[in-house]
């Protein structure tokens, strides 16, 4: 083993340009097919944060007309969602882990000179959860004593603070809506958030529902949300709900328009699926563009053959076996794949290392080179430099000593 | 020579036939040829007479298409590559015309190749080649790559290296044909000492002088012995 490392050694110093080729070409392949997968996995972790951004797989419903007749009333009836329909729900429907109503109103906001028309809800303190509403530091969401004692506070979207109050702190501020006063008690962390059903989170404000429901004398809930205790089970406890919430309204079970449903789980395995597709095509031209590095190598790994030919007649004369002249050559084929993919990783992880500086993040996410992606690279490569090595020594293996030695 | 003496090489009604798809070559046709040990056998002819090939043969770098050979009283016929290879290893010590020795390593690694091919130990090949060397009157050369040495002294390499297995026989092949006269004169005389020491050497040869050192010249044309006679050396 040391000689061959001395000879492999000496070779690679000898063949200055070739060797250079050959780890470029391992070295290319290495950083195509990693940094490939690596912004595959950034696009999918930004595809799920995006998706975070409006929930943490949620189910949004919204009552609406009936389209099956029920029980002797007709199609076409209009179902109303009271609060007391949710609260009797919340905690009477196994694996439904929180609900809250939502009630919604276009806003007059006065704050200073400034009047603005704002997309308001009405919510629970359990939707700030649900929707992934993280405040900024020092604020909260609506919690359960504003709820319980109808206070007027307010949770503003980051954008809506910054347009009310520039870069002032707004939390601590008191803000006229429809003529009453409100206190500011938190301002949205900025989130990125890529579906919404009424606006984005970041342009609206969010108050308690029971405030909600004195300020504007709404008796129903414009649409609820609700979450699963466990996100597998998403698909059964939107049958439980609707069932609960159709004996009592009256309603059947299986009408898809009585009670519309969003599933917001779905986009995510719908993205597990697509991003595995997806990876799957960029692994397999990484794979294509290590093979044809391969070819590359292996033609080398051939002309050095040619070149040594004489080296391994003069060697196999002096009772060389087949297996060493076919070690040496695979072992040498090997290093210098190993040797190529190991830049080429280096490179790759600094190439992720030094994206998110660039400022696209937003938009394709950060590419992150996974341990997955680390194996299935470095197997690829052997794979490649196995294949590679094997012909080349393989026909050196079998030259005819004689005939070997003369040329 | 006493008839006692141990036989090294056997070739009984060896044949030897080129086949090469279109052309049949026969280059031996029907060699019968015994070595004891401690013989210094010259072969002698003109090319084309089926020299090499017989020189393959004997140092079993290649199998008779017919006939017995025995090396040391092993049989080479239906082995293996790398069986042969090990017979190679083990029997034969090679000199060749041209040297034959790896460029890039130093004359002691030259040395030590044959002994890294049968497995001896490091420190072991070590000692040897050093050893070996000195004897040839390299000692001062151990480090120096063949590039930087003479031709009669890199055959003398060559001449060590052949040694390092302890072989049966050393094989040479037109072992002064590279080399000045007084650099060949210089490898004649450590042949000559060889098989004073007891050692078996098989020298293929144009060189008349050469030729007279050894006990024993056998004359080869058309593939067949045409002489085969002991010389005033043999006495």
């Amino acid at each position: 083993m040391k000689d061959v490392l001395k000879q492999l050694a000496r070779d690679l110093k000898a063949e200055k340009l070739r060797t250079f080729l050959t780890i470029f070409g391992i070295v290319w392949g290495t950083v195509a097919i990693s940094l490939m997968l690596a912004f595959g996995t950034g696009l999918h972790k930004q595809l799920i944060k995006s998706t975070a951004g409006l929930g943490d797989r949620i189910v949004i419903a919204w009552p609406g007309l009936t389209s099956i007749p029920y029980e002797g009333l007709g199609k076409g009836r209009r179902i109303r969602i009271r609060e007391d329909d949710l609260t009797a729900i919340r905690g009477n429907v196994p694996g439904l882990k929180a609900v809250s109503g939502e009630y919604s109103n276009n806003m007059k906001v006065v704050y200073g000179t400034k009047t603005l028309s704002v997309d308001t809800s009405g919510v629970v303190p359990e939707f700030g959860t649900m929707r992934n509403m993280i405040p900024q530091m020092g604020g909260r969401f609506i919690d359960a004593v504003d709820y319980n004692e109808q206070r007027r506070t307010v949770f503003l979207g980051n954008q809506l603070a910054k347009d009310l109050f520039g870069t002032t702190p707004a939390v601590g501020k008191m803000i006229n809506v429809n003529q009453s006063p409100f206190l500011v008690v938190g301002v949205l962390q900025e989130k990125d958030q890529d579906s919404n059903y009424s606006g984005p989170d970041d342009q609206k404000m969010f108050i308690p529902s029971t405030t909600f429901r004195a300020l504007t004398d709404k008796k129903y809930v414009d649409n609820f949300v609700f979450q699963a205790a466990n996100s597998d089970d998403t698909k059964q406890v939107i049958k439980r709900v609707s069932a609960a919430l159709g004996k009592r309204l009256r309603f059947n079970a299986d009408d898809k328009e009585a009670l519309g449903m969003w599933d917001t789980t779905e986009q995510f395995k719908f993205f597990d699926v697509f991003m595995l597709a997806f990876n799957a095509f960029l692994g397999i031209i990484g794979v294509l563009t290590l093979v044809v590095g391969g070819i590359g190598v292996s033609n080398i790994m051939n002309v050095v053959v040619e070149e040594r030919t004489r080296e391994i007649g003069i060697k196999m004369a002096l009772g060389a076996k087949q297996r060493y002249i076919l070690g040496q050559f695979l072992i040498e084929t090997m290093l210098v794949t190993f040797l190529g993919g190991a830049i080429g990783f280096a490179i790759a992880l600094s190439v992720c290392a030094v994206f998110p500086k660039l400022g696209l993040s937003q938009y394709v996410g950060d590419p992150v080179v996974s341990p997955l992606v680390a194996i299935l690279t470095s197997l690829a490569l052997g794979i490649v430099g196995l294949i590679a090595g094997y012909f080349p020594a393989r026909d050196a293996a079998r030259l005819d000593p004689v005939v070997a030695m003369k040329l | 020579m006493t008839t006692k003496n141990e036989l090294i090489i056997r070739m009984d009604e060896i044949r030897k036939v080129y086949d090469t798809g279109k052309v049949k070559v026969e280059a031996l046709k029907g060699i019968n040829l015994e070595i004891e040990k401690g013989e210094m056998v010259a072969i002698v002819g003109p090319s084309g007479s089926g020299k090499s090939t017989l020189m393959n043969l004997v140092g079993c770098l290649d199998t008779p298409t017919s006939g017995i050979y025995e090396i040391g009283g092993q049989a080479v016929s239906g082995v293996t590559r790398d069986e042969l290879a090990e017979i190679r290893n083990r029997r034969v010590g090679f000199v060749f015309q041209a040297f034959n020795l790896l460029p890039h390593i130093t004359a002691l690694e030259n040395v030590e190749l044959p002994m890294l091919f049968g497995g001896v130990k490091p420190h072991e090949r070590r000692e040897r080649a050093s050893e070996l060397l000195e004897r040839v009157g390299l000692g001062d050369r151990l480090d120096h790559k063949p590039t930087e040495l003479s031709g009669g002294q890199m055959q003398r390499v060559a001449i060590a290296r052949a040694l390092a297995m302890e072989p049966d026989i050393v094989l040479a092949d037109e072992p002064t044909g590279n080399l000045d006269s007084s650099a060949g004169g210089d490898i004649m005389s450590i042949f000559t000492n060889l098989w004073q020491q007891g050692r078996t050497l098989v020298i293929i040869t144009h060189d008349p002088a050469l030729a007279r050192r050894a006990s024993r010249v056998v004359e080869i044309h058309d593939g067949r012995i045409t002489s085969d006679q002991a010389t005033n050396a043999a006495a």
